[in-house]
C-alpha cells in the first residue's frame, strides 16, 4: 500500500475551497474600514454587504438578519448569554437543551448555572442520538425562556428533529436556537421554511477560513441581543469590533459558492461515506455510532471492540490519514466521549470510537486506502489486546 | 513541516509501532508461571503480564494492553527491562517504578503519566501469583509502611505519590480524589508540601506537554 496523505476530519475543519482561496488573494490587498466614509471605505462597505447578501441567499434570511461573528462559539455564546440577561427583565430563567450538545453550548450554560442563577433541562437522546419531540414538551415550563438543540451533531452527525422542536418551542411562546455549525453546507438550510429564532455558522466548517462565524438573529427578536463585545456601530452594535473583512469576504464567496455545489457534492460524499462506512463496518466486532439514515452526508463514527481510540488514531496518522476518537485522553479525566455514552454505550465502546468525516476533497481512492489501513490497525491491536473476542 | 514533532518521544513511537514480547500465543498454549492484570476497559487502559520463572529470575515475560500509544509503549518497554541482562530477579523486578519507566521512554505527557504506572502493577501481580501458585504466599512482600501523613483519612505518603504519577497536580483535586486533610486538617501544610516535591520530581523536564485528542469540534 502506498502512503498517502487522506483528510477525514472535516467536522473539525475544512481546508479552504479554491474559489475561497482565490477570492483571498483577489483581495489582500484591501485594507479600507468599512466603517470610513470616502472611497476605500466605501469598497470595504460594500464587500462587507456583499458577503452578508451571500450569507442571506444561503440561508434565503434577510442581510439584515445576518451578524458575522468570530466563530461559531461566539454566536452561540450570544444567544445563551443574551437570554440570561434578560432574566431579571422578565424572570424566564428555564433553559432547554440536549445532553449531546457542541461544548460551546454546554459549557456556556454551566457557567450561567453557577453565575447568573439560570435552570437548565437537558433532554436525553435515543441510541441513535435523536430527541425525542415528546420529551421537549413536557419539560417546557411557563419560565421557560431558551430551546437550544443543535442541527446536527458533531461527533455522530445524526440530525435532529429541529423543526418540529422549533414548532413545540414556538408553541409554548418559547424561543428557538440551532447550533448548525455541522449541519451548513451539508443539508438544505432554508430559514423562510425553517422558523428558528436563532442559528449559529463556522466559517472554517464550509471551507472558509477560522475565525470567522455567523449569528443569524431573526427580525423579530433580534432586539433581545445584548453584545458580547460592546463599542462601535458594527453589525447593527450588535456586535462591535472593526469587522475581520477577509475572512468576512471569504465565508460570503463558501456560501455563494456552496449554494449551487451543495446538492451535488452531498450526493457525492454520502456516495463516499456509504463505501467507507460498508467497509469498516464489514471488520467484526464494530457498531455504528449514530443515525443510519438521519445523518450528515460526510460522518460517519465507528466504535472498534477491544481497541483503544487513540492507539488507532496515531496509527492511522502515521500512514497519512487524520481521524478523531472519543476515547478519553484529555488531562485529569477517564470520562470518554459524553456523546458516545448518551446513545447507550459503554465507556469500553467510547474508548474505541473513532469518527471519520468526510469533505469535498475526498475520492474514492482515500476511501479504499482508508478501509484497507484501518483493517491493519485494528488487526494488529487486537492482537496485542488482552480483552478477547469471540 | 516535517519538522513537527510527534506526541510522544522517538522512544514511545519506537515500542508503540513495533512493541516487544507481546504475547503471540493463546494463553494455555504460554502456560505462564504468574498472571496479573490491572485496570479495566472502562478506565480506557488494560494491562495483563505473564510471566516465566526459573531459579527465582524471570526467565521470560509476555504481556498483552488495551490502551493508548503510552500505554502500549511502556508496557513495551517495561518488558526489555525486565528482560535485560539474561532477566530481572524476582526481587529486583518488585522494585521497578514507574519512573524507572518513564525514564526510559525519555519521558511521557503529563497526562499520561497513569498508563505506565500500569505496567509495574501488573507485574507485581504477576510476581504474586507466580508466589501462590508456587506454594510461597509468604514471600508475598508486604508494602512497605508507607508513613502516614493525613491520621484521619489515612492517607500515606506513597498514596500522595501514586496520585501525583497519575496526574494529580494540585491540591484541591488531590483532596477530591483521597479526602486528605478533610479531617483535623492538621496535615493540610505538609500534604501541600509533598504534592509540591512529587510535582517537581515527576513533571519537572521529563515530560512532554501531549495534546488532548477527545473530539472538541
Amino acid at each position: 500500500m502506498e502512503k498517502r496523505t487522506v483528510y477525514l476530519d472535516n467536522n473539525a475543519t475544512t481546508p479552504l475551497h479554491p474559489a475561497v482561496k482565490e477570492k483571498i488573494k483577489e483581495y489582500l490587498d484591501y485594507f479600507g474600514n468599512p466603517s470610513s466614509v470616502y472611497t476605500i471605505g466605501r469598497e470595504a462597505n460594500f464587500l462587507l454587504n456583499q458577503a452578508r447578501q451571500y450569507a442571506a441567499d444561503f440561508l434565503n434570511a434577510l442581510p439584515n438578519e445576518i451578524i458575522f461573528t468570530s466563530c461559531g462559539s461566539e454566536s452561540n455564546n450570544t444567544v445563551l448569554k443574551s437570554c440570561a440577561r434578560n432574566v431579571k427583565k422578565n424572570g424566564k430563567k428555564h433553559f432547554i437543551t440536549s445532553k449531546i450538545e457542541h461544548p460551546a453550548i454546554l459549557h456556556t450554560l454551566e457557567l450561567m448555572k453557577r453565575d447568573d442563577d439560570v435552570d437548565v433541562t437537558y433532554l436525553d437522546v435515543d441510541s441513535y442520538g435523536l430527541v425525542n419531540p415528546e420529551d421537549l414538551e413536557k419539560a417546557i415550563r411557563p419560565e421557560t425562556v431558551l430551546v437550544t438543540v443543535m442541527f446536527a451533531n458533531n461527533e455522530i452527525g445524526t440530525i435532529e428533529p429541529v423543526e418540529k422542536l422549533c414548532e413545540i418551542a414556538h408553541k409554548h411562546g418559547v424561543l428557538f436556537h440551532t447550533d448548525a455549525v455541522q449541519a451548513a453546507g451539508k443539508v438544505r438550510i432554508n430559514l423562510a421554511e425553517m422558523p428558528f429564532d436563532f442559528l449559529s455558522i463556522s466559517g472554517h466548517k464550509v471551507y472558509a477560513p477560522k475565525g470567522v462565524g455567523i449569528l443569524f438573529a431573526r427580525n423579530n427578536v433580534k432586539d433581545i441581543i445584548y453584545p458580547l463585545i460592546a463599542g462601535g456601530h458594527q453589525e447593527n452594535a450588535i456586535r462591535a469590533g472593526t469587522e475581520n473583512m477577509l475572512g468576512i469576504i471569504a465565508l460570503g464567496e463558501a456560501l455563494r459558492v456552496l449554494k449551487d455545489e451543495m446538492p451535488s457534492e452531498a450526493a457525492e460524499t454520502l456516495r463516499l461515506r456509504k463505501r467507507l462506512e460498508a467497509g469498516l463496518l464489514s471488520i467484526p466486532h464494530t457498531k455504528l455510532n449514530g443515525h443510519p439514515e438521519l445523518r450528515v452526508p460526510g460522518c460517519v463514527n465507528v466504535s472498534f471492540d477491544s481497541i483503544e481510540g487513540e492507539s488507532i488514531l496515531l496509527r492511522l496518522d502515521l500512514m497519512g490519514i487524520s481521524v478523531s476518537t472519543g476515547s478519553a485522553c484529555s488531562s485529569g479525566s477517564l470520562d470518554p466521549s459524553p456523546v458516545i455514552m448518551a446513545i447507550g454505550n459503554n465507556p469500553e465502546r467510547a474508548h474505541g470510537s473513532i469518527r471519520f468525516s468526510l469533505g469535498r476533497e475526498n475520492t474514492e481512492a482515500d476511501i479504499d486506502y482508508t478501509i484497507a489501513a484501518v483493517k491493519d490497525v485494528v488487526e494488529t491491536l487486537r492482537k496485542i489486546s488482552p480483552i478477547k473476542l469471540d | 513541516m516535517d519538522g513537527i514533532g510527534w506526541n510522544y518521544s522517538d522512544k514511545v513511537k519506537e515500542h508503540f509501532l513495533h512493541p516487544h514480547n507481546v504475547l503471540d500465543v493463546n494463553e494455555e498454549e504460554y502456560n505462564a508461571d504468574g498472571v496479573g492484570y490491572v485496570g479495566s476497559p472502562a478506565c480506557g487502559d488494560m494491562m495483563k503480564i505473564f510471566i516465566k520463572v526459573k531459579d527465582n529470575r524471570i526467565a521470560d515475560i509476555k504481556w498483552q494492553t488495551f490502551g493508548c500509544a503510552s500505554a502500549i509503549g511502556s508496557t513495551s518497554m517495561l518488558s526489555d527491562i525486565v528482560m535485560r541482562d539474561g532477566g530481572m530477579s524476582l526481587d529486583e523486578a518488585y522494585k521497578i517504578t514507574p519512573e524507572v519507566i518513564i525514564n526510559e521512554l525519555g519521558g511521557l505527557p503529563s497526562n499520561k503519566i497513569h498508563c505506565s504506572v500500569l505496567g509495574d502493577k501488573a507485574l507485581r501481580e504477576a510476581i504474586n501469583d507466580y508466589y501462590r501458585k508456587s506454594g510461597h504466599p509468604e514471600k508475598i512482600p508486604h508494602n512497605k509502611e508507607s508513613r502516614i501523613v493525613c491520621h484521619c483519612l489515612n492517607v500515606t505518603e506513597e498514596d500522595i505519590k501514586m496520585e501525583v504519577l497519575e496526574g494529580v497536580k494540585d491540591f484541591d483535586e488531590l483532596q477530591k480524589r483521597t479526602k486528605v486533610g478533610t479531617g483535623c486538617g492538621g496535615c493540610i501544610d505538609e500534604v501541600k508540601k509533598l504534592l509540591a516535591q512529587f510535582v517537581e520530581k515527576y513533571y519537572k523536564d521529563r515530560v512532554y506537554t501531549g495534546s488532548n485528542c477527545g473530539i472538541n469540534n
